[in-house]
């Protein structure tokens, strides 16, 4: 979510219990402007917070002139001082995928492998690297897969300018009631997958400006999303039930709308059978 | 003159400049056509078009207007869309009117029902102002969210306010004793309010009989009925020889796991509902189970192992394992009642306690760093799903009598004697939970660590993933907000089916026999024919010697 319009948003997504002391509240206010000072970003966003066994990470998202771009991530034990992240490789995000149970809360913690190939192993070995992969480098692979599979914004939000970098739709004024339930409404805010794959007629009906991501319509499994109307129907709250925590909010015909992830930063791979 | 020159190829004035002449040469130099044509260009632009009715003339006019009085910036970057907008605001006067009553009803209807519960109800005097500021079971929400918000837990303070006053509501209008907003519970189309709460000794409603039916299955126990099957005619198919597990009965309400009753409702402002009380069988089933809820009271539970109930009962059976698994109290705050006769042991261990008046709350760093400075205040669920062990196959005297009359034989088998299971007493100190494999149970932390004098001690599990505890000073308080399932490292894996049940006893008399080989047929048939031969000899010796009787 914007950092400027963070504590109305808090208010609007604590409909599952989790949110932010009122300390944090107030450096928040503070740091993340010090960030976007210090860091030249064009927008802050608060991405949420994972929660570990010992302690939590807050962690904020920078974005430059270019928001489809590669968001630089930072991440805080205090919501005091931001320590800037390694940008993410696809490695790092095969490797934490492989890695099971909570965060632990310190970042320079490492983890062993546990179910690896001896001949993987072995390979690491003569590549000269150790079989041990940090803290720091799962945290940041599961906000890029978090961010990747859950992170979503209401149609229309963005634009892609003919110079292919996308940017805020100053005329979006907010989706209708009616919009706002149905899940073809709001975009994945990532590389697209399926575009392409989209019949010529549909293709048609689309227009490249705001049409340039996926939809959520067509998530594996069917129901990962929960669509919500809370405080008397004047907000509309979706919750990815893939990652357990991440929730999303809209209120109506106006341009308030952002997402945050308050949970363990694990995957729910029991999905399919709690539906 | 020259001026600005030489203009370079690039620059806009490029080509256009020639020294002696102005650039709008080209144009009509006579003032007379030159108003000729302007009012050509006019009539153009106020051609209607075809299709729409629109003609430029206006609509140019319009958005001018309209650029002119909003003054966005960069406005030539966004005129395509302002052009838009203008056309479409032509045709939205048309529908608005239909379009606005039909949308937003739901919200409308939603917003009635939460002003209802600002409303006071009518006909109140003062006699009600004065009970009602007296002892209240009415827990204050406010405060409790008040102190879980300074560890960032709970919800906005409107609806912490508005589940308040939903609250009042319940408590006038069921007789309650104690209250508490035990937390929400997350759904896929709605969510859960929880309010736990105890009647008044006495004036609990009387539950319907729908527990007997499923009690009489379970009578015939430990009677192997396998003697009865080979008296049977031989047409019938035989009998099946399952026998269900005995029927664990369910606690009575008002002690162990049905200890309070928990009312639900979706939203605060649409009536409470009342849950019905837990079965061990739904406790031993939710354990295997992990399904999300969909917000309908009424909704199935499909599953398997199949859950016995529906959704009231999955929810009931969730929250019944969350209060053993999480509720907690600091230590000393309750405290076991003085028991008259110390001699007679409880089965099962207490399940009482009250408030200790001498409780002298540890400070807050003491709280956060040791976990036995916390016990468990609510009795735990054991394996067979109840707080209190009873043993399914002892028999009452009723069915003991029954017994002797029917029994016939000697049964095959005796039943197996089922260990008797304990848990953890009432009161044990967190310490003693165990962890999932390398992580406590529990995560303690002070709220706010740069002003300790005031900090609160915060308590999450890992366990139970959204339930909180906080102490500060003499006061505490539980609370739980998650999607209600236990938390596990490893995959979910279900249950598998049983393997198929043998159909019949295996004995000789059904037992196909083998067919004989080419061999064995051949050495009977060589066995035969010799056997012939002989008895065909022996008749001949007979028949001679008949022929000889018969000569004499």
């Amino acid at each position: 979510m914007e950092a400027s319009s963070l504590p109305a948003a808090l208010d609007l997504v604590s409909g599952g219990g989790a949110g932010l002391s009122p300390e944090k509240r107030a450096v928040l206010g503070s740091s993340l402007l010090l960030l976007q000072r210090d860091y030249r970003f064009e927008r802050v966003w608060f991405w949420g917070c994972i929660q570990g066994v010992c302690g939590a990470y807050y962690i904020a998202e920078g974005l430059g002139p270019d928001r489809a771009a590669p968001r630089s991530r930072l991440y805080s034990l205090n919501c005091v001082e931001w320590s800037l992240l390694p940008p993410v490789t696809e490695e790092m995000v095969t490797q934490a995928g492989q890695l099971k149970g909570r965060f632990q809360g310190d970042p320079s913690f490492e983890y062993e492998y546990t179910e690896r190939n001896a001949e993987d192993v072995e390979r690491l070995f003569e590549d000269g690297k150790e079989p041990m992969i940090k803290e720091e480098a799962r945290l940041v692979a599961t906000i890029e897969q978090i961010d990747r599979a859950v992170g979503i914004i209401p149609r229309g939000a963005f634009v892609k300018t003919p110079l292919g970098s996308v940017s805020e739709n100053r005329n979006f004024e907010g989706l209708s009631l009616a919009e706002a339930k149905r899940l073809s409404s709001y975009f994945h805010f990532t590389e697209p997958v399926n575009l392409k794959n989209k019949t010529l007629l549909e293709k048609a009906d689309l227009d490249p400006s705001t049409d340039f991501l996926d939809s959520l319509e067509h998530d594996i499994p069917q129901g990962s999303w929960t669509v919500q109307l809370e405080k008397g129907g004047t907000v509309v709250v979706l919750r990815s039930l893939l990652w357990l925590g991440l929730t999303f909010y809209h209120v109506p015909m106006t341009k308030q709308y952002g997402y945050v992830y308050f949970g363990n930063g694990e995957k729910n791979l029991d999905l399919p059978f709690m539906l | 003159e020259r001026g600005h020159g030489p203009y370079q190829p690039h620059e806009p004035g490029y080509g256009l400049y020639q020294p002696g002449h102005s650039p709008y040469d080209d144009q009509i130099p006579d003032p007379k056509s030159r108003t000729l044509a302007i009012q050509n260009a006019k009539a153009y632009l106020l051609k209607s078009s075809t299709t729409s009715g629109l003609n430029l003339y206006d609509h140019l006019a319009n958005m001018l207007t309209k650029i002119l009085d909003e003054q966005p910036t960069n406005a030539v970057d966004i005129i395509e869309n302002i052009s838009k907008d203008v056309k479409w605001a032509h045709f939205q006067k048309k529908m608005d009117t239909l379009r606005d009553e039909h949308e937003i009803l739901p919200t409308f209807e939603a917003a009635e029902k939460r002003k209802a519960l600002f409303l006071k109800a009518n006909g109140e005097g003062d006699e009600e102002l004065e009970e009602e500021i007296g002892e209240t079971p009415l827990p204050n929400v406010m405060e409790t969210a008040f102190y879980f918000e300074q560890a960032g837990i709970g919800l906005s303070k409107d609806e912490s306010y508005h589940i308040f006053l939903a609250l009042k509501k319940l408590i006038s209008v069921q007789p309650i004793q104690t209250c508490r907003f035990w937390g929400k519970i997350l759904g896929l189309e709605m969510n859960y309010i929880i309010a736990e709460v105890q009647y008044h000794e006495g004036e609990e409603e009387e539950e319907t009989e729908e527990e007997a039916v499923t009690e009489e299955g379970g009578k015939w126990v430990g009677e192997v009925e396998d003697e009865e099957e080979e008296k049977e005619k031989e047409d019938e198919p035989p009998k099946s020889t399952y026998k269900p597990p005995p029927v664990i009965p369910k606690e009575e309400n008002g002690t162990g796991a049905n200890k309070y009753v928990y009312f639900v409702c979706n939203e605060p402002g649409k009536p409470w509902v009342k849950l019905p009380p837990v079965t061990p069988a739904q406790i031993v089933c939710a354990r295997k189970i992990k399904k999300f809820f969909t917000g309908r009271l009424d909704a199935p539970v499909v599953s398997f192992p199949p859950f016995p109930g529906n959704e009231a009962n999955y929810l009931r059976a969730q929250i019944a394992r969350i209060s053993a698994g999480t509720q907690i109290s600091p230590i000393g705050f309750y405290q076991f009642a003085e028991e008259e006769d110390e001699e007679e042991e409880v089965e099962g261990g207490r399940d009482t306690y009250e408030e200790n008046p001498d409780f002298q709350p540890l400070s807050v760093a003491e709280m956060v760093d040791s976990l036995s400075a916390w016990v468990h205040n609510v009795q735990s669920i054991l394996k067979q799903g109840r707080c209190v062990w009873l043993n399914p196959l002892q028999k009452t005297e009723e069915e003991e009598e029954n017994e002797e009359e029917e029994k016939a034989e000697e049964p095959d088998e005796l039943p197996q004697e089922l260990q008797q299971e304990i848990g953890p007493p009432l009161l044990t100190p967190l310490s003693e939970d165990e962890g999932i494999q390398n992580i406590p149970a529990w995560t303690a932390q002070p709220s706010t660590n740069l002003i300790p004098q005031y900090a609160v001690a915060v308590l999450q599990s890992n366990r139970w993933p959204g339930a909180y505890a906080f102490a500060s000073g003499k006061k505490f308080d539980n609370i739980y907000f998650g999607w209600g399932h236990k938390y596990s490292p490893e995959n979910h894996t279900p249950a598998l089916p049983p393997p198929v049940q043998a159909e019949y006893p295996s004995g000789p008399e059904i037992t196909e026999t083998r067919d004989p080989t080419v061999e064995e047929e051949l050495a009977f048939k060589a066995a035969r024919e010799e056997a012939l031969a002989t008895a065909e000899e022996e008749e001949d010796e007979e028949g001679a010697e008949e022929d000889e009787e018969e000569d004499d």
